[in-house]
């Protein structure tokens, strides 16, 4: 076992363990939580796929940036534990097997028959002027654009978030 | 070496659990934060994929679905406080307005 599929493994398993543990907890707070830890073993996984920058990207924005977002507000709202309803028996009884059924046979499928072409840290030239020279030659239309989407996105918060009073009182 | 199968499994489970999460979380808060799991199971095949072709594209790709993803946090958890603040609640089996 080489010491790169260790590495992939180790970081799989938190991935796995994150994921699972987003389902389990039933507080938000702790679902945020782990969801951080399963951004940061994806960054791991980047970095093992050659990608440097968009690993870094991942850190900063992702566990970053958006979720301080969500942390803040689940701490604004309050939010406390959720309540549970009782699923149906017939959704435990066949939902469960089939769901499990379904992801083995993907599994196996992918695995069996996928090109097994290894990929090693710094084969794929990831270097971030590379990047740029796409970022902003071949797709400089798109980088333009989604400018745009930002800015309506803020405005659109704000107007959202904003309360209702206020935003009548400044329309008057 | 990792074959590049491994990474697909991966990236298959964890959007599975982002759509199992969006259909079981009861809280408005933990079915958004699905879906941003599914869009970084997504983005793990995207980079998984321009490793395997050798094709930068993929990581590119990966930016904007970053950024869409930015502004969609941005503009959904704006909503989440303008409902929170009509309904007083999060748990989306309360907020049923539209129900018949």
């Amino acid at each position: 076992m080489s010491f790169h599929l260790i590495l992939f493994l180790a970081f799989a398993a938190v991935c796995v363990g994150g994921a699972v543990n987003l389902l389990a907890q039933r507080h938000p707070i702790n679902s945020a939580l782990s969801l951080i830890a399963v951004m940061a073993a994806l960054a791991g996984e980047y970095l093992l796929l050659g990608a440097e920058f968009v690993a870094a990207v991942q850190v900063i924005v992702y566990a970053g940036a958006i979720m301080v977002l969500f942390v803040l507000v689940i701490m604004l709202l309050n939010a406390g534990e959720e309540e549970q309803t009782k699923g149906s028996r017939v959704a435990l009884l066949l939902g469960v097997p089939g769901v499990l059924t379904g992801s083995v046979l993907i599994a196996w499928v992918v695995v069996r028959h996928s090109g097994t072409e290894a990929v090693a840290i710094g084969a794929l030239p990831g270097h971030p002027t590379e990047i740029a020279q796409l970022l902003f030659h071949d797709f400089l239309l798109p980088f333009e654009v989604t400018s745009i989407l930002i800015l309506i996105a803020i405005m659109g918060a704000v107007v959202l978030a904003s309360k209702p009073e206020a935003t009548a009182r400044k329309v008057d | 070496m990792v074959p590049l199968s491994y990474y697909l499994v991966l990236s298959g489970f964890l959007f599975a659990c982002g759509v199992a999460g969006f259909l079981i979380k009861r809280n408005i808060i933990t079915i958004f934060m699905s879906i941003e799991l599914m869009l970084n199971g997504v983005n793990l095949s995207f980079v998984a994929f321009a490793a395997h072709w050798h094709a930068l594209s993929g990581q590119v790709f990966v930016f904007f679905v970053m950024v869409v993803a930015a502004a969609e946090a941005a503009v959904g958890l704006a909503i989440i406080i303008a409902v929170y603040r009509t309904r007083e609640t999060l748990n989306v089996d309360q907020a049923n307005l539209l129900k018949l």
